[in-house]
């Protein structure tokens, strides 16, 4: 598996780290149902789906990487820090 | 039998080689079969189940019969295929499966028993009385079991592992590759060609066809001339593409020195056994060729009984005719071409039987058509066939039988990512589906196209997509005349009649076993290749799958393409785990780390212990010292009465920096760190998102807007990542930035009631209570060189942490131990630091091992009401505030028996010593010198409102069951003056 | 028709002519008392249960593809007990009793070899956490001791002691546990249900669930509506797309787990052996290959397959443990799709819809739960009550906090169990 670090290149996936679903945090203050949902539920399609990674072994990059998990086609990769997944502030 | 002037190897030079202790003659060039064939010897192996002889079927790494062991020892390598093993001067092989020899195996027995040992008989009995399963029925199975034998030691080889990239990887040399690989090498574009084989050409090797009025062998002669010249194009030979991956991934074994004497392969020396190849290709061209398939007949096993391709490769290849009355059995036009061969080089034709009435061919033989053989006589060598013919059944002596039931499509790559490869009709196979591997196209055989014109056009065709798909200009294809005669072919998998025919050789499963499989309802191919174990052998089916489920279909009353197909999976070809994990033996495994001070460490006979990647000393034996505690609990005293130095470098050092950095702390730890004064370190705690502890540490203030923070050893990376995480997933509008500093300074613990002495004595600055209160930190003078000094202590003594650039470190070391000697103190390891630190109730990873809240931990008090942290929320749900969850207590022995043992388990004394009564567990232990026992740490249920109680303490694996006083974790100095005095 | 010594001889001496299906293929009837989804050793265990403990015949299996063809068919065939947190301990005890019996109990043979496990470590961290694990073992009424290092060595010769980056220290065994042939106990439980009046019906994928007023009432398949008064799900890899037909997102994300086998060899490897470094796992079937595995590729994963860096992850493992194993060939390789929790352990348990039931979230566990599985599962829809051994696999665990059961304490990560 090969993975197209903006910053980087492509590179091979032993360079990176796996998070999990790209998900937009709750916001402070939010109740205990929705950090429920957000840290233990997960839609987990067999699809396209939103992940992160983390490019450990190169420039340190969080990447939100659209990824098939059917197919392991990956359709997309963007810089998890342009993602706005911190949530409300 | 040699025939003088036939092969591709005339004039090589001879060698000697041994088979099973024969030593016999063969020329370099040839494989162990093609010699062995040379001098006459059929017999190779044994069959897996029924023992029976078996010679070699095929002339290529599908061989499922001759398979043999080559060396000794450290040395010995089961499961070699003869037809794929080169000879050497000296080499030596031998049978494998059989005792005590091929000739003479005594598990032959075993066939006489097969009416027993139909598919799956093993599921149905041997299961009375229940415990003789263990001790009777599957230990005479298993020694059974297996072919080859590995010696028990140690592998004396060397393997390697590389990275390759290209353009373009062709797999397979044959006119399809030869072809693509010089349509993309022409244009420009970065080609590897990988063909497993040791030479280049495929089945131009082995067929007598032209190619542009010239031998196809000159015509891929005169390619690879070309292709060598060519500084874009990498040769590979020897080199089995073996599996498909992920984005244009590819997996490759590279038999580097199999065919050179074992001396060139062995520890120290210079060339591996084997490498193993990730290619990352932007585009590949599958060019695999086709496999041969056999027909199964009554007894179709016999040693002489080989495919018809493989007889024509050692014919027009090696130069050897395996037999001298050879018979040939077939379905299809192209196998006639082993006739001619055979007559043209002399070779006398005993009979040709084709299954078709109308075969369209013909030849200066006896030529019986809609014809089938239902039967082989002779025992290691066929002697004859019985022919079946609308004129009846008549024998045919014969010392070899060419057989041909078709070919099959080379699909394995194709399949590797999950696509199902298509059946075909007409060419009676399965062809690989479209797009079935992204960025790879497929060209000739194994497409489906079976002749030489096709193969060469769509070799060109594939290079020139491919070409083109990379934005290069592709010379106009010149492709040369060559043959282009029609695959013509008739179904034919088993011939009906009496008797076993087998489908998969190694495995022993014949039609039969499969039309059971059906009748006991496996009718799924899936059921039916596990019920009998078809096309699990080493060849993984490549021979025998399609003829199976034609079988299986047959016998279910479905078509072939309805009753499916297996998937072949990675690898190709087997990969040995040597090659595949190269670079780990011995020590190799994973990366070392070394202190600045491991060196000094080792010249005072310290005992280096790994602590995840790190070496540290566990503690420093001195002359007398005859165990560890011994050391350990001077260590511990020189520490609490004078001072001790130890190296604390291994804990992760991140350097922040910016604007936001309290703010980022303040949400990284549970308490607040922005309002944290310039020279000053405080304690924090970090949790995960779902509220546990995932670390603590200190993090000190340098200056306004820096920080410097230390993590655990253990989870330094973790922490780091983390970090990254928070800063640029969950608040990349704040303003830090930070870095893993861990390597780029050494740290060492000056630790005790000298500790400000001996500093004062080295730095530069005067070292004082005022100066340098506890928990204060800043910039220090080393002799002369700039480092931070940190009034620390994980030990409970006066203490401080004193940081040097690593390249100082060693130096530093020496002298603090040179110091620290003179003042009564000395150095001291990880041994004594344990025990300090539970003296002291300070936790490491043994108890915040994941499963713990600050709560557990006694330190709910560091978690901020006042603002926002990582985990806060999830840190609040009931069951990780609840009162009856096991919390953090002191252990102090009040039974008989002064002991206490980490992961031993609490009781209430009296009750039973069963789970459901459990109460808790220790997490650290060890002998306090400084309050004369033993003392632990554990978690225990509602702990902190049982201080006083007795616990029953028992620990099964060592067998320790005592009493316990529950008490304080801080066994020593509760009010903590030591430290802050 | 009965398995024994005597038939597979008569069977032999007349031709084989005699052997009957192992199961029938039966048309799914209009409406079953209870349809389970997945015909994997979960279901067909659970299906077998349900007939032969509960009386409840009225049975379906709905199966997608063949019986079998999940999980069950493509583990590295481990059975074990040797959990050490309450709700795991009990529940994978009262699986290796059921695995005891196995085979008399289904009249077949599924080869539960008893071989024991040795779990090595290799420092002090990992010998208390291996004493601590022993203890509670013994805690829960199971056996396991440990091993010094001389010890192991006597019993593995062939480890690497004298060179490794991580010396073996010891080890922690297990006599009990073993290996089983993985598809064999998937037939023998299809045999058994069947027998009992269970439909098998493969080739049968569901489609929806259909929920009315909050509960459930049927199916809809690839072969029709089918009516259901209760529905079970035991679909695992699959369990989030099952379970979301009825609207429900369940706690789970699915990973790929990569096998190994190698070429037969004669036997060398007499026990299972486990490395805490390099997570390595091996065993030596009774036909010769090596069977191992590691972790998981770590990615989300619908795809039954892997790629190289865990591969050779495996492999590197392999030969620094071990080297006299360097020369067996890696003969096929394969994926499972992993039901992974953010505990890691199992959820056997009442869904929010009436009527629905789940048994999800095995992670590394589902071939060693099979046949505890289906036995509290089958309690669970019979009763509508948690069997003694499960009454603490909860869905809402995760939600309160309350008994979690994190043995590897990685956190809700869900690829890190």
């Amino acid at each position: 598996m090969r993975i197209a670090c903006p910053l980087c290149g492509e590179r091979d996936r032993r360079e990176f780290y796996y998070k999990g679903a790209a998900l937009v945090r709750p916001a402070e203050g939010a109740d205990l149902e929705t950090w429920h949902e957000h840290v233990n539920l997960r839609e987990n399609p067999a699809g396209p789906l939103d992940e992160l990674w983390y490019h450990e072994l190169g420039c340190g990059s969080w990447l939100k990487v659209t990824r098939n998990t059917a197919t392991h086609e990956i359709l997309d990769v963007e810089l998890a820090s342009e993602a706005g997944l911190g949530g409300e502030k | 039998m040699r025939l003088p002037g036939k092969g591709l190897n005339q004039g090589a030079k001879p060698v000697t080689f041994g088979f099973n202790g024969r030593h016999m003659m063969g020329l370099e060039g040839d494989t162990l079969a093609s010699a062995l064939l040379a001098n006459d010897v059929h017999l190779m192996g044994r069959s897996f189940k029924y023992h029976r002889p078996r010679g070699v079927l095929t002339a290529g790494s599908e061989e499922p019969n001759a398979l043999v062991t080559i060396g000794t020892g450290g040395e010995q390598d089961p499961n070699i295929r003869a037809t794929q093993q080169e000879v050497f001067e000296g080499l030596e092989a031998r049978s494998q499966n059989c005792w005590p020899s091929v000739e003479r195996d005594v598990m032959a027995v075993n066939d006489l028993a097969a009416p027993f040992f139909t598919a799956g008989f093993y599921y149905k009995t041997f299961m009375w009385p229940a415990a003789f399963w263990e001790k009777l029925y599957e230990p005479m199975i298993r020694n059974a079991a297996g072919l080859g034998a590995l010696s028990g030691e140690a592998d004396r080889d060397t393997y390697e592992k590389a990275f390759a990239f290209c353009d373009v990887l062709v797999i397979g040399s044959g006119p399809a590759g030869l072809m693509a690989a010089l349509t993309a090498g022409r244009a420009g574009a970065d080609v590897i060609l990988a063909e497993e084989d040791s030479r280049m050409g495929g089945r131009l090797l082995a067929e007598r066809e032209e190619i542009g009025g010239k031998p196809g062998h000159a015509w891929a002669a005169e390619v690879l001339a070309e292709l060598e010249a060519m500084d874009n194009v990498r040769l590979m030979t020897r080199t089995a593409v073996t599996g498909a991956y992920d984005q244009g991934t590819y997996g490759a074994l590279e038999r580097v020195s199999h065919h050179l004497p074992r001396r060139h392969s062995l520890r120290g020396s210079h060339l591996p056994r084997e490498c193993f190849w990730r290619i990352a290709a932007k585009h590949a061209v599958l060019a695999a060729g086709a496999i041969e398939r056999p027909v199964a007949f009554r007894n179709n096993d016999r040693p002489g009984i080989m495919m018809a391709g493989a007889v024509r490769a050692y014919l027009n290849r090696w130069g050897v005719a395996p037999g001298e009355r050879v018979t040939l059995f077939a379905n299809n036009d192209q196998a006639h071409r082993t006739a001619r061969d055979l007559h043209d080089a002399g070779v006398h034709i005993a009979a040709v039987i084709d299954s078709r009435h109308d075969a369209p061919v013909d030849g200066p033989y006896q030529v019986i058509k809609g014809a089938q053989v239902c039967g082989s006589a002779g025992r290691q060598r066929i002697e004859s066939i019985t022919v079946r013919s609308v004129k009846g059944e008549e024998k045919v002596q014969t010392d070899c039988l060419a057989m041909s039931g078709g070919w099959n499509p080379s699909v394995h790559l194709t399949c590797h990512l999950n696509s199902r490869p298509q059946w075909n009709r007409e060419a009676l196979a399965f062809v690989p589906a479209e797009g079935a591997v992204p960025g790879m196209v497929t060209a000739g055989a194994c497409n489906g196209t079976f002749s030489t014109a096709g193969a060469l056009r769509e070799g060109a065709e594939a290079a020139g997509k491919v070409v083109e798909a990379l934005g290069l200009k592709s010379a106009a294809a010149d492709l040369p005349d060559a043959e282009d005669d029609p695959y013509r072919i008739a179904a034919l998998w088993a011939v009906p009649g009496k008797g076993r025919a087998w489908l998969d050789f190694q495995n022993d499963v014949t039609v039969k076993d499969v039309k059971q499989a059906a009748v006991e309802n496996f009718r799924s191919v899936e059921h039916m290749k596990r019920y009998t174990t078809q096309g699990m052998a080493t060849d993984q089916g490549k021979n025998s799958n399609v003829a199976a489920l034609a079988v299986l279909a047959d016998a279910t009353g479905r078509t072939i393409p309805e009753t499916g197909t297996t998937t072949f999976r990675p690898p190709f070809v087997p990969v040995s785990i040597g090659a595949m994990g190269a670079g780990a033996v011995d020590e190799g495994l994973k990366p070392q780390r070394f202190l600045t001070s491991h060196g000094e460490s080792d010249t005072r006979g310290a005992h280096q212990l790994e602590v995840g990647l790190w070496y540290r000393a566990a503690y420093y034996p001195k002359p007398g010292e005859t165990n560890w505690r011994q050391s350990c609990d001077r260590e511990v005293t020189l520490v609490r009465n004078a001072v001790g130095i130890c190296d604390v470098s291994t804990l992760g050092k991140i350097d922040i920096q910016g604007a936001d950095a309290g703010k980022f702390l303040d949400f990284l730890y549970t308490n607040t760190f922005s309002t944290l004064k310039v020279g000053k370190v405080r304690y924090g705690l970090m949790l995960r998102e779902d509220g546990f502890v995932m670390d603590d540490g200190t993090t000190a203030r340098l200056g306004e807007t820096h920080f410097v923070m230390t993590t655990t050893t253990a989870a330094a990376g973790q922490v780091m990542a983390h970090m990254e995480f928070v800063s640029q997933v969950l608040h990349p509008e704040w303003d830090v930035r930070f870095a893993s500093v861990t390597e780029q300074w050494a740290q060492f613990a000056v630790a005790g009631p000298k500790s400000q002495e001996l500093l004062n004595g080295l730095l530069d600055e005067d070292v004082n209570s005022g100066t340098w209160p506890f928990m204060g930190c800043g910039e220090a003078t080393v002799l002369g060189v700039k480092g931070r000094l940190f009034r620390i202590s994980f030990s409970g003594e006066h203490a401080y942490e004193i940081a040097v650039p690593a390249r100082f470190g060693a130096a530093l070391f020496r002298e603090l131990l040179k110091r620290a000697e003179a003042m009564g103190g000395g150095v001291y390891g990880m041994e004594a630091l344990n025990v300090l630190r539970i003296e002291k109730g300070l936790i490491t990873h043994a108890e915040i091992n994941g499963t713990v809240t600050a709560f557990d931990l006694g330190l709910q008090g560091m978690m901020s009401k006042k603002k926002a942290f990582l985990g806060k929320a999830m840190s609040t749900r009931e069951g990780l505030m609840a009162e009856d969850r096991m919390r953090m207590v002191g252990l102090k022995p009040v039974g008989a028996a002064k002991e206490i043992t980490a992961g031993a388990h609490l009781f209430t004394p009296g009750d039973p010593v069963e789970r459901i009564y459990d109460q808790g567990y220790v997490t650290s232990a060890g002998y306090s010198p400084t309050v004369g026992h033993p003392i632990g740490l554990a978690f225990l249920k509602e702990g902190p409102d049982r201080i006083g109680e007795t616990v029953r303490l028992v620990d099964h694996m060592r067998g320790v069951d005592t009493l316990c006083e529950v008490v304080s974790p801080v066994f020593f100095d509760p009010e903590g003056g030591r430290a802050r005095g | 028709m009965r398995f024994s010594g005597w038939r597979v001889l008569k069977e032999g001496l007349t031709g084989n002519k005699g052997w009957k299906p192992h199961w029938r293929d039966p048309e799914p009837k209009s409406e079953y008392d209870v349809v389970i989804i997945g015909g994997g050793g979960h279901g067909l265990a659970t299906a077998y249960y349900l007939a032969k403990e509960h009386g409840i015949t009225n049975v379906a299996v709905l199966e997608r593809g063949y019986l079998g063809g999940g999980n069950v068919g493509r583990n590295t065939t481990i059975v074990r007990a040797n959990y050490y947190l309450p709700g795991n301990s009990e529940f994978y005890s009262h699986s290796l009793k059921l695995w005891e019996r196995m085979e008399q109990d289904l009249n077949y043979n599924a080869m539960m070899s008893q071989r024991g496990i040795i779990n090595l470590f290799h420092n002090d961290g990992q010998r208390d956490a291996a004493v601590r694990r022993g203890n509670a073992i013994i805690n829960q009424g199971d056996d396991a001791e440990l091993l010094s290092r001389e010890r192991v060595r006597e019993l593995a010769p062939f480890l690497n002691y004298d060179n490794n980056r991580f010396p073996i220290m010891g080890g922690l065994m297990q006599r009990r546990a073993g290996t089983a042939r993985h598809d064999a106990v998937a037939w023998g439980y299809a045999r058994g249900a069947d027998m009992r009046g269970v439909d098998l019906i493969q080739n049968c994928e569901v489609t929806g669930i259909d929920v009315e007023g909050g509960k459930v009432i049927g199916v809809q398949t690839a072969r029709g509506p089918i009516r259901a008064k209760k529905v079970a799900l035991a679909a695992a890899g699959r369990s989030g797309q099952v379970a979301a037909m009825a609207g429900l997102t369940l706690p789970i994300e699915s990973h790929v787990l990569q096998a190994f086998v190698s070429e037969g060899l004669k036997p060398i490897v007499d026990h299972v052996i486990t490395f805490a470094e390099g997570h390595l796992y091996i065993s030596q079937s009774d036909k010769g290959g090596m069977v191992f595995g590691s972790y998981l590729d770590f990615y989300s994963s619908y795809a039954a397959r892997g790629n190289l860096p865990m591969v050779e992850h495996t492999m590197e493992s392999f030969v620094a443990m071990v080297p006299a194993l360097s020369k067996a060939r890696l003969l096929r390789s394969w994926g499972g799709i992993m039901d992974m929790t953010p505990d890691g352990s199992p959820i056997i348990d009442h869904s929010p819809v009436d009527g629905l039931y789940l048994n999800c979230g095995w992670c590394y566990g589902g071939f060693k739960a099979t046949p505890g599985s289906g036995h509290v599962y089958a309690h669970l829809i019979a009763t509508d009550r948690p069997h003694g051994a499960a009454t603490k696999l909860k869905l809402d665990r995760f939600r309160s906090g309350v008994g979690l059961m994190d043995e590897e304490g990685t956190g809700a990560q869900h690829n890190l169990h």
